[in-house]
């Protein structure tokens, strides 16, 4: 009985203690080096942006896979799918947003 | 325990077109959503965020270190709700109360944090109103730490009812739900870590 409530929540796959200790460790590891990096100035300021951006999409697919187990669900991917049309309105909004306000500033304040 | 029962045998009939995973689903659909609300609000303060008004800038207002701590702890948090989660699979009840009690200890550390650091910062006179940059950090920030206390007061509510009921397959989709909102907190939290304060101090 109690295998078959046991089963899934959202289609989706739950971890295991090894997957989320491993999860664990390793968004620590990404949170330490870009701190590391930044506040011992490192790297050139443009470099230290890119780099830093690198480790927070790092850290964001490591607390997809490990924490929300994001993939690991069965048949048709609905919570993938959603996610994925998600990211791409977090696209146009972020970057419409950032190139008009940019454009707008280059056009309208004297500097 | 007779509900219990009753539960358990509803749910085996009703097993692979039960509300739960719709409603665990449907969450997940309301997570998106606020991904798009931080969004929103990332970009505001990406747009606002050299505007000082000859007021203090991130690099001058933040210290590294205590945010650091901030991030360790809500990293921690997730960690030990993800333990909560497999004890809840395996239906154990004290375990899913210890690890959910550790979680709200973290959270609520985390809170304490945030209040100390946003009332340190309104003392100092930099509050939302010194300038565009102080606004947008602390609409983005404050709204960050508002999710946070109201996944909070969700798990208090979720203890007591897992303390009433036991872990059935009701509370057990409720600890689903919590679970992705707690982990959305997190990695909204990594990229306030990274744009705001590391990104600041560059």
């Amino acid at each position: 009985m109690s295998n078959a409530t046991d089963t899934q929540y959202g289609g989706s796959a739950h971890g295991t203690t090894k997957s989320y200790i491993i999860g664990f460790i390793l968004s620590i590891i990404l949170t330490v080096i870009p701190y590391y990096l930044v506040v011992n100035h490192i790297l050139a300021s443009e470099m230290s942006y890119i780099v830093i951006s690198v480790f927070a999409i790092l850290q964001l697919l490591v607390q997809l896979v490990f924490f929300l187990h994001l993939g690991g669900e069965s048949k048709p991917h609905w919570n993938l799918i959603a996610f994925v049309f998600t990211l791409f309105i977090i696209g146009i909004l972020v970057t419409g947003s950032l190139w008009i306000m940019y454009n707008l500033n280059y056009n309208m304040v004297e500097r | 325990m007779l509900t219990e029962t009753l539960t358990n045998n509803h749910n085996e009939h009703e097993e692979h077109h039960d509300g739960s995973t719709n409603s665990v689903f449907g969450f997940w659909i309301y997570i998106l959503s606020d991904c798009v609300l931080f969004a929103t609000l990332f970009a505001g303060y990406t747009v606002l965020h050299n505007n000082i008004y000859g007021g203090p800038s991130a690099k001058e207002l933040f210290s590294m270190p205590f945010v650091l701590t901030e991030t360790f702890i809500l990293l921690t948090s997730s960690f030990t709700y993800g333990l909560a989660m497999l004890a809840s699979h395996k239906k154990n009840k004290s375990q899913v109360l210890l690890w959910l009690f550790i979680t709200f200890l973290l959270g609520l550390s985390f809170v304490g944090m945030e209040i100390h650091e946003f009332s340190t910062l309104i003392e100092e006179g930099n509050s939302f109103s010194r300038s565009a940059f102080l606004s947008s950090f602390f609409t983005l920030v404050g709204t960050h730490g508002l999710h946070v206390t109201s996944g909070l007061i969700w798990m208090v509510s979720l203890m007591a009812q897992v303390m009433k009921h036991g872990v059935i397959t009701k509370t057990q989709t409720k600890l689903a739900c919590l679970s992705l909102f707690w982990h959305f907190l997190d990695i909204v939290w990594i990229f306030v870590f990274t744009i705001v304060y590391l990104m600041g101090a560059i």
